[in-house]
């Protein structure tokens, strides 16, 4: 379900029918949400988004911020593994923030996912054991630093691709593992960067564009 | 000193015949400067070294910004929201650095989810000390976090104007809350080259007055057009909003019976026909149990706390919700809704009064009128007219509304006391009902209603307080003493912590742990701060002294000894339902 933006009036009007029995079902099981939510570069806003998880007691799986395509507005990704209803609700508080510009949240489905990692291994066990090149390729790896010491390998993919590789170069004496967070670009998401560029000329006093998008369904950008 | 010679009128005159020249000013005194031109007339607050260079640019405004030293910066905090809540403006709190900003957070948190505008200013230590654990040093920002709807520390003069045009901004708009700005005192100090003030009237990122959206506003017409049994409850939204002709007109078209929360009392009389009482824990029978029977819900500025609901997987079960509300954040939060109306209800609900139609509802009504003769019968009567026996805090309510007639400020501690002040109390004005309801901050009521007091400086303001909350933060009787605040104080001693007792009473057999409290001789105290009181042991003293106590000028406590064991009713049992609230 492309169920982006914080859509009103998923309540009690429609449970009436059984198709939403079965959503509200669906509604109540956890499993990986992605949270997108785009702010102002402002201290202390990381801090502010991060307590209303902890405040709830929810455990942010993992956690990218990093700037946008348009300067000065950033751009977290957060995974947390929660039921819909919950994380709809963490998603308004979160809008509700004054430097907040837009949440969005969709499942794994609707998103197209990566994460990078980096392994340190041995130069000379690395060369003396394993057929390197077929390595890589195996895993979709590349070398990213060759030392007389040692040797840094990078892959990007979902969690299994680089636990994987992990599995494969213990024997050969990994030295150090690094992975990073979550990066997801939607699927589901025309005009995005059409609709953040407009949005960054918005004069001061000008009104913000809002709901005129609402009624014309969920692919619209709205901010 | 050059700051002198850049006083008052200089700044005003630059800043306001030739904006466009730069004239060197200080990081505090364009602070004040802005804070004049946001309106402000009265500061509450507390000095110590980190604010100390505001303090002094504060000396030469005197007479344009009145500052009142209170005893202790919680006691500053809640008059500023005993001040907002009675003016409809932002209140605003000076402290310093360290503990100064710590004994802040209560009063912050019972701002934040009690909706009331503040702007605090912190004093904070050197930019170049941030960090290494200087004296009074604290870190406000990230401890204030949680309990602010925005916060900013400021290192640089430069940003002042636009930062505290930002606050009063977000501070006053949308959903009211309070936003706490920290300066360092290298910012106080700093001169720059100050361009005037320009008040905020956007923020890109922030999105106070969402668009009404018409289709929903229909989607509730029908709805409400087609019920047969209607019930509006509302809250504070439509005091915040200044929404009460609005929302009378929505009442009085549509005919529909409403009751209130306990921080939207007041915004239709008590009396008026069409109110029907008080929701929740210790509200009215009738409207908790109606709850469960109404077929269509309309919820007007209210965010369905639990002490509201009560159990909410049996709260409303059968009704159809309609929520009006300016915060998305609140739409099916807690209840699920049928239609979310989501707006500032000043707009929203004369677009659904055009639409409902006048409904004659005779039945329901008289449903709630039979409720209504069941209560009296059971709780009401007795509490309010006992003949015998000792007092009861209900019958000093009583005697308290024949007196003002519903005219006063009723501001209210928290326990026992405050259920009851606001269940009874008459109230024929908006914002005449001051009370700490989200957080429950026991020691509220007193600082408060200095606030309250200043805030609307023509009324009478009563405090009704207990015994153990007076104790919380007595020490502000030695603000009232110095400004001479004339607010009126009524200690309705029952010796105990009352609503603890009550609670241990009946749901953990009787074992009294630690609710046992002894008191000092209030009068004597109130004696010492040459505040004049009296205390009331008996029923034929009560009303005289009343009415002493309010022909009193200047500020009065009185201390009235009411029965010990007495518990308020009706009462939805924790973890009950709505309709299983209890009469005994």
């Amino acid at each position: 379900m492309a169920s982006n933006s914080l859509s009103f009036g998923e309540g009690r009007g429609e449970a009436e029918t059984s198709s939403k029995n079965i959503k509200m079902q669906t509604q109540q099981e956890k499993q990986e949400f992605n949270i997108t939510v785009y702010t102002e570069n402002q201290i202390g806003l990381l801090n502010r988004i991060a307590i209303i998880f902890t405040r709830r007691k929810i455990n942010i799986d993992s956690l990218n911020t990093s700037p946008s395509e348009i300067e000065s507005i950033h751009r977290f990704n957060i995974v947390i593994t929660e039921s819909e209803d919950v994380v709809r609700k963490l998603c308004r508080q979160i809008e509700k923030q004054v430097e907040v510009l837009k949440v969005y949240y969709h499942t794994n489905q609707d998103v197209i996912w990566q994460e990078m990692a980096l392994y340190k291994v041995s130069t000379d066990v690395i060369a003396e054991k394993v057929s390197v090149e077929r390595l890589l390729r195996e895993n979709g790896a590349r070398a990213v630093v060759i030392r007389k010491d040692y040797t840094v390998f990078e892959t990007t993919g979902h969690r299994e691709e680089t636990d994987n590789l992990i599995t494969i170069l213990q024997p050969y004496g990994l030295i150090e593992f690094v992975r990073s967070a979550r990066v997801a670009i939607i699927k589901d998401s025309d005009g995005f960067n059409s609709k953040l560029r407009e949005f960054e000329r918005l004069e001061p006093g000008e009104n913000v564009i809002e709901n005129e998008y609402l009624n014309k369904g969920d692919k619209v950008f709205t901010m | 000193m050059e700051t002198q010679t850049i006083g008052t009128q200089e700044v005003n005159e630059i800043a306001s015949e030739a904006p466009k020249s730069f004239v060197e000013v200080s990081g505090s005194v364009a602070l004040l400067e802005a804070l004049i031109v946001e309106g402000v007339d009265t500061i509450f607050g507390y000095p110590g070294g980190a604010i100390m260079p505001i303090y002094d640019a504060l000396y030469d405004y005197h007479e344009k910004l009145t500052h009142i030293l209170v005893r202790h910066e919680q006691g500053g905090i809640h008059a500023g929201q005993g001040y907002a809540r009675t003016s409809g403006k932002v209140g605003v709190v000076f402290a310093t650095s360290g503990p100064g900003a710590t004994n802040l957070v209560t009063g912050l948190a019972d701002a934040q989810i009690d909706s009331t505008p503040l702007v605090c200013i912190t004093g904070q230590v050197f930019a170049h000390l941030l960090g290494t654990d200087a004296f009074q040093e604290t870190d406000v920002i990230n401890i204030t976090t949680p309990v602010t709807k925005w916060n900013y520390q400021v290192t640089d003069a430069n940003e002042i104007p636009e930062v505290i045009a930002k606050a009063f901004y977000i501070a006053k708009t949308g959903r009211p809350g309070p936003v706490l700005i920290d300066i360092t005192k290298n910012a106080q100090i700093q001169k720059f080259n100050y361009k005037g003030y320009t008040p905020c009237n956007h923020i890109r990122s922030y999105r106070p007055k969402p668009i009404v959206r018409p289709q929903y506003i229909q989607q509730a017409a029908d709805l409400i057009n087609q019920a047969k049994k209607p019930f509006i409850i509302w809250g504070q939204g439509v005091i915040l909003g200044s929404a009460e002709a609005e929302f009378k007109a929505f009442v009085e078209k549509s005919g529909i019976p409403a009751a209130w929360t306990i921080l939207g009392a007041g915004a239709i009389p008590t009396d008026h026909p069409l109110n029907v009482g008080m929701l929740g824990m210790h509200g009215n029978y009738g409207p908790n149990v109606l709850t469960n029977e109404c077929d269509v819900l309309i919820a007007i500025g209210m965010r369905f706390d639990d002490r509201v609901t009560g159990r909410l997987d049996k709260y409303a079960r059968q009704a159809k919700v309609i929520h009006l509300d300016i915060d998305p954040a609140e739409i099916d939060k807690n209840v699920k809704t049928t239609v979310p109306v989501w707006g500032d209800c000043k707009e929203t609900l004369p677009l659904l009064t055009q639409l409902v139609e006048k409904k004659v509802l005779t039945e329901w009504h008289n449903l709630f009128k039979d409720y209504t003769q069941k209560e009296i019968d059971a709780v009401i009567h007795k509490e309010l007219n006992p003949e015998t026996g000792e007092m009861t805090m209900g019958e000093v309510v009583k005697i308290l509304n024949d007196i003002t007639d519903g005219e006063a400020v009723i501001v209210t501690d928290v326990g026992q006391h405050q259920m009851v002040a606001c269940r009874y109390a008459k109230l024929n004005k908006t914002r005449s009902n001051i009370t700490s309801g989200g957080l429950g901050t026991m020691g509220f009521a007193l600082p408060a209603a200095i606030g309250a007091k200043y805030g609307t400086p023509d009324r009478e303001v009563i405090a009704i307080i207990g015994d153990g909350g007076f104790q919380m933060t007595c020490q502000e009787l030695g603000t009232i003493m110095q400004n001479n605040v004339d607010v009126k104080i009524i200690i309705l001693n029952n010796r105990f912590l009352g609503m603890v007792r009550q609670w241990q009473e009946l749901f953990n057999e009787r074992r009294y742990s630690f609710v046992d409290i002894e008191s000092p001789d209030f009068v004597a105290l109130a004696a010492a701060y040459r505040i004049p009181g009296k205390r009331v042991d008996e029923r034929e003293e009560l009303a005289t002294s009343l009415k002493h106590m309010l022909a009193t000028k200047g500020p009065y406590l009185l201390e009235v000894m009411v029965t010990k064991e007495n518990n308020v009713f009706p009462m939805v049992p924790q973890g009950c339902s709505v309709s299983e609230i209890r009469l005994k």
